[in-house]
């Protein structure tokens, strides 16, 4: 038996009138990545917010780490990253994770490996506001990975990231999710589903389908992860 | 309370980053204090009568204002949302945002005494008893900073709260006009505003030597004030948001 670490059923969320989540299955396995990837506006956000507890939900019921999303006992245990990168300016770098740390009763050594998993132990004493988009990203990753949590759900992480980075990124998250974490990484760049084990796409707040990139190429008969999502979309327009 | 201490120090670490808040807070208010003394140069006994409420007025309004601003920045940044997600309790949170502007606040109190009674020359009875009530403003300040900011969506916002809870304190708190000379209604909105009580001990600490009866009452009525702000600033956050 697959040991789900995220299950959502009939999820519903109204923001204001507008439906955001008309009612939204999904199961997700532990120990993989799962891109969860559609247009800007879909409801990624919105989806990510529900499964950490933080966003207003109308019905339906999730459960993450077979918890109601958001117990006090899955603080510390899931690690959300908001697509914005929620750091202090106006604090240094190691003294945005001494916070955060503190919050979460994690050790320095904890803080210096974070440090270390995002590549930023030279730029530890520079204040935040000075850092570059990116670099301000990879301080708000490594606040989410200080208690090694089990589920990281990561909104956007890799936006605004060079090349290199990004291939260094997804090695940490390829790293992590051989060590039985479980990650749902949003994005809106199809070729980052190449990297994932699973995908969910998603268009108007529905999940269109949740399939291995493999196959999601092989159903489509496309060669691409962009023209196979385009083919999914046509598909369920015309039905 | 490891996660109001450590909210006290991140927010005590942001406001050493930026001198120029640390200069304003801990500067302005004495300098208003200065400012206002020689505005009366002719007139020294003016300046003797309202000088000590305006030692609790000046750092009520300043910390008010540092207060609210700051947290708004906190509600928009995202940084909120994130707290949420983390083992911090509410309370904790505003408890440390209480404590590091109290701490800024007695630092602040006692330079603005200090320059009131040995520079300016402001003639009270009992010294201690003025440092404890200006503390206590800016802490109220403080306070309310934390409540208001809850009502208000950006900086630009919480700005504009500032006249709108200070100035009406201002014109109500007995300074300019004695309350029992003023219009029976506007006299009954005073009792429940906060500074009514602060002007209140101030003006007793004029003649009083240590805590009078009324000084008493007035301490307790600040404290209350102060308590009921920090319990409803709390409560005002929400760990889920639409």
């Amino acid at each position: 038996m697959l040991n789900i670490s995220i299950e959502v059923t009939d999820l519903r969320v109204v923001r204001g009138s507008t439906v955001v989540l008309p009612g939204l299955d999904l199961s997700v396995r532990a120990g993989s990545i799962t891109g969860l990837l559609g247009p800007s506006g879909c409801g990624k956000t919105t989806l990510i917010r529900c499964l950490a507890g933080v966003q207003d939900v109308e019905s339906g019921t999730v459960n993450v780490l077979g918890e109601p999303a958001g117990n006090p006992t899955n603080r510390g245990r899931v690690a959300y990253v908001t697509q914005a990168d929620s750091v202090y300016p106006d604090l240094t770098v190691r003294q945005n994770l001494d916070y955060f740390g503190a919050l979460y009763g994690a050790d320095a050594a904890a803080i210096d490996q974070a440090l270390a998993d995002v590549g930023l132990v030279d730029l530890s004493a520079r204040l935040a506001a000075d850092l570059s988009g990116g670099q301000r990203a990879r301080v708000s990753l490594a606040a989410g990975l200080l208690t090694d949590p089990e589920v990281l759900l990561l909104d956007e992480p890799t936006v605004g990231l060079d090349p290199v980075l990004r291939r260094d990124l997804w090695a940490l998250f390829a790293e992590l999710a051989a060590a039985g974490r479980t990650l749902l990484v949003s994005s809106h760049v199809m070729d980052e589903a190449g990297r994932c084990d699973e995908v969910l796409l998603m268009r108007s707040g529905k999940i269109l389908a949740q399939t291995t990139p493999a196959e999601l190429l092989t159903r489509t008969g496309r060669d691409d992860l962009e023209s196979a999502f385009l083919a999914i979309v046509e598909a369920e327009e015309a039905a | 309370m490891t996660g109001t201490l450590a909210t006290a120090r991140r927010v005590l670490q942001q406001l050493s980053h930026d001198r120029r808040s640390v200069a304003v807070i801990l500067i302005l208010p004495s300098a208003l204090l200065v400012l206002f003394r020689y505005v009366f140069d002719g007139d020294q006994q003016v300046f003797n009568r309202v000088g000590p409420q305006m030692l609790g007025i000046f750092p009520f309004t300043v910390m008010f204002l540092v207060t609210s601003v700051t947290m708004v920045r906190e509600r928009t940044s995202g940084t909120l949302e994130r707290l949420m997600t983390t083992p911090l309790r509410r309370g904790e949170l505003i408890g440390g945002y209480a404590l590091a502007f109290a701490a800024a606040a007695l630092v602040q109190s006692f330079i603005s005494v200090i320059v009131a009674i040995w520079w300016l020359d402001l003639g009270v009875e009992s010294s201690w008893a003025v440092v404890l009530f200006t503390v206590l403003d800016a802490v109220l300040g403080t306070a309310l900073g934390l409540f208001f900011s809850a009502f208000a969506r950006t900086e630009f916002q919480a700005v504009q709260f500032m006249p709108a809870v200070v100035i009406p304190q201002l014109l109500l708190c007995g300074l300019f006009v004695a309350r029992d000379q003023m219009a029976p209604v506007l006299e009954w909105i005073s009792v429940v505003m906060p500074l009514t009580w602060a002007t209140d001990a101030f003006t007793e600490s004029l003649t009083a030597s240590g805590l009078n009866g009324a000084m008493w009452r007035d301490l307790a009525i600040l404290v209350g004030f102060v308590i009921a702000a920090v319990a409803g600033a709390s409560l005002t956050l929400r760990r889920r948001t639409p």
